[in-house]
């Protein structure tokens, strides 16, 4: 018998090398929810960054459609397994939402209508790499995926990408969302697995 | 501080109330208070984990987090569970 087993301590490859370890690939797209979805009128819906200082920065829906627009296509990666290849999106990227924004922090806690968070340290949000989207594969985002609109943050593990989002906050250290507070990763890297803390 | 002894000391309460069914248990909801059976719980999952909610006003009351080889549970959201026990005899 061998005392270190072949796998032991190895990631899982896949043979496609856009699929992070252990993932695999779906074409439809799955609804995952950890509650009733809200419906936000376009009137009402609001976004809203709120710094360390308490001060408070908010878009109204025709003020966030007016900033620009980016369209762009990415891979997405849910914890629960699934990858969905080659996603075309379309919304505000963060670092115009950052634009004129002074804040010294480093860590975001996302919020969302219905109450879910999320934590996104700051780095991971700017130099192109997350958007807040309202539109896929050229419609308006149904309620279902989070629309009117939701973070998009590709690189992380999709639980990152909060549905429904409503706000920003910005605090200065790194505190757990709704499902981070519950097992799963602070961080949530796809390509490292980083699934449950201790991952 | 320090309490006198630590989490080892829960483990025979636990083992008893783990080894009951849940679903008649009572749940008092955390945010407006109202108590309902476990099996009434309104939930949503099971992936990323499962979710229940108060039926009365939505809040979370609990989530349970299965990863291979360990469970998170969260109950921060219950004022307290009730859970029938066998009389003793």
């Amino acid at each position: 018998m061998s005392i270190i087993s072949p796998g032991f301590g190895g990631r899982r490859r896949s043979s496609r090398p856009d699929l992070p370890p252990g993932q695999y690939l779906t074409h439809d797209f799955p609804v995952l929810s950890a509650g009733p979805t809200p419906r936000v009128p376009l009137d009402r819906w609001s976004f809203t960054v709120t710094d360390e200082l308490g001060q408070k920065t908010s878009w109204n829906w025709e003020e966030f459609n007016a900033l620009p627009q980016e369209e762009f296509t990415v891979d997405i990666h849910c914890v629960t397994k699934w990858s969905k290849l080659g996603t075309t999106w379309k919304g505000v990227a963060l670092d115009t939402i950052f634009e004129n924004l002074e804040s010294s922090a480093d860590y975001t806690m996302v919020h969302s209508y219905g109450g879910y968070t999320t934590n996104v340290p700051v780095e991971d949000l700017l130099d192109g790499k997350a958007w807040i989207v309202h539109t896929f594969d050229g419609e308006p985002l149904h309620p279902e995926h989070g629309g009117p609109a939701r973070l998009l943050v590709p690189h992380l593990y999709f639980w990152k990408s909060a549905k429904w989002v409503n706000g920003l906050q910005m605090i200065p250290q790194d505190e757990p969302g709704f499902w981070e507070e519950a097992g799963y990763h602070m961080y949530g890297d796809p390509w490292r697995e980083q699934r449950y803390q201790g991952d | 501080m320090s309490s006198e002894v630590d989490g080892n000391a829960l483990g025979g309460d636990l083992a008893e109330i783990f080894a009951v069914d849940l679903t008649g248990a009572a749940v008092t909801c955390g945010g407006c208070k109202t108590v309902s059976a476990v099996a009434a719980l309104l939930v949503w999952g099971p992936a990323p984990g499962l979710v229940a909610r108060c039926p009365e006003c939505e809040d979370v009351v609990l989530r349970l987090v299965r990863a291979p080889g360990q469970a998170w549970l969260d109950l921060r959201g219950a004022v307290s569970v009730r859970i029938p026990l066998p009389a003793p005899e």
